[in-house]
């Protein structure tokens, strides 16, 4: 098998013509399937017994906290990879990934913290799971920090990708820290009900929004790399070519 | 080339007298010590924020015995750790702008190595004060006397490893124009598990409880930091000095 399709996609002006094909092929799918989650997750699913109409946000909370963990992991093997193997478009994603990723980790946040009102009384409970969350976006903002901090793009790529890695192994501690720090402070009742399994009802509106909005990170984190190909490689020639500069010079 | 007796010496003849990695960082820590010593403001200002921070606390509320002892593990831990970021300053910078960090990358030694030996330096100038002033400031927030020596083991283990995480920080922040509070800003997520179990061990130190459990997270945390943060710290300093 040849491995050229692969070197290829390592090439930025490649990079730059396949991202632009393959958008449209997620968007469209993260748009029909995020509509068809709503529409049953709001409309079809029955009110939840225990938390009534407010456990809806779940449908949009629980597929951004899984993609702020996943984004976070993604972002540091780009960065792995381009700091091993030197591959620029590598730290073009990296870079791209790092505000798609603190974004998620926002709407998690706000939206656990409206969740938390009905359920807990308040909007702010020191919960593992969203203080894991928040020291997640810390590290992101450090990240996208750190990067905007160093001029020089080769340095603030290599530099952000220890930093990444660094990061990336030190999530799990930081969460299993959290989760025994709060288990053994104090022992929220509300916490230790069981969830009741869901119903079908319930699980395959979340299944289609936790998809949905994969496809719909990876069309964004495209449309995001291509910016950032272009904005690296705008004194190569490629670029004048592919945005038709030709005619205007 | 023929196999006559002058060959027979290392191709590099400087290789035969260059040090060892272990005395190389021998020399290291008695130079960077000798150097600390001759300006002992530096290190000590570190130490006496640490005292400042943590008698403002019960400045700031009601110092009723009870409460101080509730709020003693957090003083403590929270002025530890930022007074270990202000002397993250030290760490690197004063031999990044005179070019000798540089020659240690150059040298051919294992960098991770030579840095480590510089960590411990600073820890020995920086987290070794800490815990012995601890004593003092724990008294200050009404830690029972009993409590010292379970308060001393936490910070002295929890030093380590802010030390450690640290200097990775310092390293990737080295010459920036605004990397003191980007330092902080890359250091103190990082720090939240020390933070976590440093607070734990020593509420139970002041309560009179076992602490084994936190001591050992704690321990392992230390132990981890040692084992990795020296080859992060390598990586950063050389992308940094490039």
């Amino acid at each position: 098998m040849s491995w050229v399709w692969f070197h290829k996609l390592g090439s930025p002006p490649h990079f730059y013509r396949i991202a632009g094909k393959l958008v449209p092929w997620f968007a469209w799918p993260a748009l029909l399937l995020c509509l068809a989650g709503l529409v049953m997750g709001l409309g079809m699913a029955p009110a939840d017994y225990q938390q009534g109409e407010g456990y809806r946000i779940i449908f949009v909370h629980a597929p951004a906290a899984w993609l702020s963990l996943m984004i976070y992991s993604m972002m540091a093997t780009y960065a792995a990879i381009g700091l091993i193997w030197r591959i620029n478009v590598c730290h073009a994603l990296a870079a791209s990934c790092a505000g798609v990723g603190a974004s998620f980790t926002l709407v998690a946040l706000v939206t656990g913290s409206l969740w938390g009102r009905p359920m807990w009384g308040t909007y702010w409970e020191w919960d593992p799971r969203l203080t894991s969350e928040l020291v997640l976006l810390f590290l992101y903002l450090g990240y996208m920090g750190l990067r905007g901090a160093i001029d020089d793009t080769s340095r603030a790529d290599r530099a952000s990708a220890v930093l990444a890695i660094v990061g990336v192994v030190n999530v799990p501690i930081i969460h299993y820290s959290v989760l025994w720090w709060n288990s053994l402070h104090q022992a929220p009742s509300i916490m230790q009900m069981k969830k009741p399994t869901m119903p079908p009802s319930m699980y395959v509106p979340l299944l289609l929004m936790l998809l949905g909005f994969t496809l719909y990170f990876v069309a964004i984190l495209l449309v995001r790399a291509r910016g950032e190909v272009l904005r690296r490689e705008r004194t190569a020639r490629w670029v004048g070519e592919s945005l038709g500069a030709g005619e205007a010079a | 080339m023929a196999l006559s007796p002058n060959n027979v010496r290392p191709a590099d003849p400087l290789d035969s007298q260059a040090p060892g990695v272990l005395r190389a960082a021998g020399l290291l820590v008695q130079r960077d010590l000798r150097l600390a010593l001759r300006r002992p403001g530096e290190w000590l200002q570190p130490l006496l924020f640490f005292l400042v921070v943590t008698t403002l606390f019960p400045l700031g509320t009601n110092p009723e015995l009870s409460r101080l002892r509730d709020m003693a593990p957090p003083a403590l831990w929270v002025a530890a750790l930022l007074s270990s970021l202000l002397a993250l300053e030290l760490l690197f910078r004063e031999d990044a702008q005179d070019g000798s960090l540089e020659q240690l990358a150059v040298s051919g030694l294992p960098l991770p190595g030579l840095l480590a030996a510089k960590t411990a330096v600073h820890w020995l100038l920086t987290g070794l004060p800490l815990v012995v002033v601890a004593p003092l400031a724990s008294t200050m927030l009404g830690a029972p006397v009993a409590a010292i020596p379970g308060v001393l083991a936490s910070l002295l283990l929890g030093s380590i490893a802010l030390s450690l995480i640290g200097a990775v920080g310092a390293g990737l922040t080295l010459g920036l124009r605004r990397g003191g509070v980007l330092l902080a800003l890359l250091v103190l997520p990082l720090a939240v598990p020390v933070l976590i179990f440093g607070a734990q061990a020593t509420t139970h130190a002041i309560a009179l409880e076992p602490m084994t459990g936190s001591m050992y997270l704690l321990g392992a945390l230390a132990v981890l930091a040692a084992s990795l943060a020296p080859l992060a710290v390598a990586a950063a300093v050389r992308i940094s000095l490039e």
